[in-house]
Order: C-alpha cells, then sequence, then structure tokens
C-alpha cells in the first residue's frame, strides 16, 4: 500500500492535470496548481472516496494546500 | 440584408476526424458502422454504432480542459479548431463583440450523466456527484466552452431540437448574420450518444437497425429491407460569416448560405407526418427564402435515417415539392456511411453539401441492395457511388423528434 501522500499526489496529478514535479506540500491548489472553485470541490470529494471518509464542509475550506491535505488524512485515516 | 457565405470548415465524423477524410469517405461511399467499443454491448438489441475512431483530442484541447469536458464538447472543440484554422480568421483583428456562438445538440452529455447516477446508485449510498457533472452535461456548455476558447463574445447559445439542432443552429445564425447583429458565427453541432442509455432508448424504440451480422451494410436508406438508424456520433462546424467582412480580409469563401426554413409537424412525438407535410413545407419555406425555384436545386442532402416510415414520408414531400424536377435531381443520405449523427447531423450533412459544391459531385447513399417498391424508381437516390455532376445549389433537410423540422440552402458562390 501507497503512503497517504503517494495517494494525495495521484489523485492531484490525474485532476488537475499538473506535473508530478509541482505537487509539493507548500502548494497551494488555487494560486500554484490552477485550480478553480469547482476543481477544489472535486479534490475534496476524490479525497473522501479514496480514504472512504467524509470531510465536513468547514474542514474542507481549511485544507488549501497539499501539505494540509496530506496532514489531514492522515490524521484521520489509519495509516 | 446582407449576404452570408462558409469561410471555415471542420469536421469529426465516424468517417474521418477532418474535412478532408471526410470529403474522402463520402467519395469512396465509406460504411463507419463498427462493433461498439464505448461500453459492453453483449446484451443490447444492437451491438454496432458509428463511432468516432482515433481522435487525437489532446492535439486541439489543452489536457486540463479535457477531462472537463463531455465527449460531446471534446468533438465540437476538435472540430471548431479546424474550422477557426481553415477560416485563417485572426481573433485579434476581429470586433469580438460582434462574432458569437450558435450550437445544436440534441441530448448534451448523456454518458457523463449516465455515469455519475451510475456511481451513485452502486455507491455506498452517499450523493458524491461531481462538481462538473452538470458543466459538463448541459447541452449548451459547447457553445460556452468554444466562445471562451476563441474570445467570441457576441451572440451565445445552443438548439436544442433532437435531430434538426445543428441544422437549426445554422439557419439561426444565418439569421444573426443577415440582419446585421453579428459578423461572424461559429455554428454547427456535435453529439455523443453512444453510450448504454442512448443505444437502450432507441433500441426501446424500436428505432435502429439491429443488423448486428453485417453491421457494415446496416444504415441503408431506401432501400427495402431498411431497418432503422445506426446511431452515430461527432461533430461539424461551419463559420458562417457575413460577405464584406469576408472579402474585407481576403477569406476562401466555400459556399453561400442563402436559405433556411424551419417547421413543425404538429403530428406525433416520434412519427413523422404520414405525407411529409412539415418536411413538404420545410422545403418550400427555405426556397423561398432564398428565391429559388425547385429548378435550382441539383443536390438534396436528405434526412433519410433508414427507418420505415421516415424514409417514405420525406420522398412523398420531395415529389410533391419538385414535382417533374425531383426525377433531375440528385438525392442521397451521407448517412448511409456515417450513421445518424442526432443533434450533430444537420451540420456535418449541411459540410456534405458545401464539398459537394466545392468538388462538383453528390455523394452516394451506400448498401442499396433492393429497390423498395413503394419508392419511385425513377428518382435518382445516388445509390451505392458518388456521382459527378454540376452541384450549384443544394438542399440539406433534417428532422427531429417532437416533429421540427429545418432546411439550409447552400449555393455556389458568386460575386
Amino acid at each position: 500500500m501507497s503512503s497517504i501522500a503517494e495517494r494525495v499526489k495521484k489523485i492531484i496529478v490525474d485532476k488537475l492535470g499538473v506535473d508530478e514535479s509541482e505537487v509539493n506540500p507548500d502548494a497551494n491548489f488555487t494560486n500554484d496548481l490552477g485550480a478553480d472553485s469547482l476543481d477544489t470541490v472535486e479534490l475534496i470529494m476524490e479525497f473522501e472516496k479514496e480514504f472512504d471518509i467524509a470531510i465536513p464542509d468547514e474542514q474542507a475550506e481549511e485544507i488549501q494546500t497539499v501539505g494540509q491535505a496530506v496532514s489531514y488524512l492522515e490524521s484521520q485515516v489509519e495509516g | 440584408m446582407k449576404r452570408v457565405v462558409v469561410t471555415g470548415l471542420g469536421a469529426v465524423t465516424p468517417i474521418g476526424n477532418s474535412i478532408q477524410a471526410y470529403l474522402e469517405g463520402l467519395q469512396r461511399g465509406t460504411s463507419g458502422a463498427a462493433p461498439i467499443t464505448h461500453f459492453d454491448a453483449t446484451n443490447f438489441k444492437t451491438t454496432f454504432a458509428c463511432e468516432v475512431k482515433g481522435l487525437d483530442a489532446a492535439a486541439s484541447v489543452d489536457k486540463r480542459e479535457l477531462r472537463r469536458m463531455d465527449d460531446f464538447t471534446i468533438y465540437g472543440m476538435v472540430s471548431t479548431a479546424e474550422a477557426m484554422a481553415d477560416s485563417g480568421i485572426d481573433t485579434e483583428a476581429i470586433d469580438a463583440d460582434r462574432a458569437g456562438v450558435i450550437w445544436g445538440s440534441g441530448i448534451g452529455g448523456l454518458k457523463t450523466l449516465e455515469k455519475e447516477i451510475e456511481d451513485f446508485i452502486t455507491g455506498n449510498g452517499m450523493p458524491r456527484y461531481n462538481p462538473f457533472m452538470i458543466p459538463k452535461m448541459i447541452s449548451d456548455i459547447a457553445a460556452g466552452l468554444i466562445s471562451i476558447r476563441y474570445g467570441f463574445r457576441g451572440v451565445n447559445f445552443a438548439t436544442v431540437s433532437a435531430c434538426a439542432s445543428a441544422s437549426h443552429a445554422i439557419g439561426t445564425a444565418f439569421d444573426y448574420i443577415r440582419l446585421g447583429r453579428q459578423d461572424i458565427v461559429i455554428t454547427g453541432g456535435s453529439e455523443a450518444a453512444v453510450s448504454k442509455a442512448g443505444i437502450g432508448g432507441f433500441n426501446a424504440m424500436k428505432a435502429l437497425s439491429t443488423r448486428n451480422d453485417d453491421y457494415l451494410t446496416a444504415s441503408r436508406p431506401f432501400d427495402a429491407d431498411r431497418d432503422g438508424f445506426v446511431l452515430g456520433e461527432g461533430a461539424g462546424t461551419l463559420i458562417l460569416e457575413e460577405l464584406e467582412h469576408a472579402q474585407k480580409r481576403g477569406a476562401t469563401i466555400y459556399a453561400e448560405l442563402v436559405g433556411a426554413g424551419a417547421t413543425g409537424d404538429a403530428h406525433h412525438i416520434t412519427a413523422p407526418h404520414p405525407e411529409g407535410l412539415g418536411a413538404g413545407n420545410v422545403m418550400r419555406m427555405a426556397m423561398a427564402d432564398a428565391g429559388l425555384a425547385p429548378e435550382d436545386i441539383d443536390y438534396i442532402n436528405v434526412h433519410g435515417t433508414s427507418t420505415p416510415l421516415g424514409d417514405i414520408a420525406e420522398v412523398k414531400a420531395i415529389q410533391k415539392v419538385f414535382g417533374e424536377h425531383a426525377y433531375n435531381l440528385n438525392i442521397s443520405s451521407t448517412k448511409s456511411m456515417t450513421g445518424h449523427l442526432l443533434g450533430a447531423a444537420g451540420a456535418i450533412e449541411a459540410i456534405a453539401g458545401i464539398l459537394a459544391i466545392q468538388h462538383q459531385f453528390v455523394p452516394p447513399t451506400i448498401n442499396h441492395f433492393t429497390d423498395d417498391p413503394e419508392l419511385d424508381s425513377k428518382l435518382n437516390f445516388t445509390f451505392n457511388e458518388a456521382q459527378q455532376r454540376q452541384v450549384r445549389a443544394v438542399l440539406s433537410n433534417t428532422f427531429g423528434f417532437g416533429g421540427h423540422n429545418s432546411s439550409v440552402i447552400f449555393k455556389k458562390f458568386e460575386d
């Protein structure tokens, strides 16, 4: 099983059509990876599907970078 | 009123993914039918269709944009990229407020809708609909995305009239330009309904051919043994432009759009009027609009879907409208080759008519084996092989479920 960070990276590359090298922990979905509001909703949804969890809207709003996504998911999912 | 000319063409069809490939397919009489690859059709009554094959969409559409688009939009973006390049329009040099998009699609993003609903039904009950589902499936989105791509800020909407959608788009675009409201309109239509719901739905209506053992010859308009239409998919784009605007920038002019008509059958949701009343009226209306007499028309690209009732009603209407001249006409159904592209049919068939004018030939009605005793055998249906002839004016018919009829007439351009 690949790590949470790897799974998150794969989803981002796939959904945003960005290069893997751009997906570093500090990368902001909107400012750095070119996501619009619908893209960010889709990313959250894909994380929910991949990790079989439900991310409340208030939490989802806090997830704006790759690193924030990984640490939130690590806190919710048993590695 | 202003004159309107065609200055760019693009096509994505089951017999070729460019105008040149489409033209060669029409000249050769190629069948676009093949076993369905878009889904497992094993349990369906019809297991074949005229799918688009080997399309390299990433060559003309940004990879990031592609995943936000249903296939019907992708086909339209690709055919429009070809048409825009062909037209030589410099988007920086035109008045973008006077450049618009009017685009037809009968159904829109059926595959997108189908997949999202399937995912929900087979999921754990949590509604996780994709945020792109709605903007991918709505029938007007191709018109919107084409305008975004080229920065056209003029008129922008979609026409929805089932199989007449693209023809209505062309006729409406014609009006916007001849009334002086726009200089350029990107028009045509696209469809991508070869899906479980598409095939299943048309099968349930008994509208599709079920000739699974001989799919290449299944689309056989006007043949005694025709047993329904073959579902196709793809897109066609026409760049319509006001004549002086086109001449000023030295554009190549392929043909002039001289007339359009639109009528309703007011008869039945899916069956054509048995005497072809609405079909006859729409042809008359288009000719009157063009100021042409029946004798001026050389070729009719018919709706001719290869259904038992529809083909007969349309021919009855042609004979009524054209009288003796019906015997001098070439009539052909290019659906024998491309299958029925539903909301895109009017676009690729208008293009077939323009290519006929440009290259002075009539594309064939392929797959003819047996004359239908109910049809007048003295008519020239251009069976099986393309014919060379003088083509000055072409009438293109499309009829949609709901009783929507639309005809457009293109003429060889003379200054």
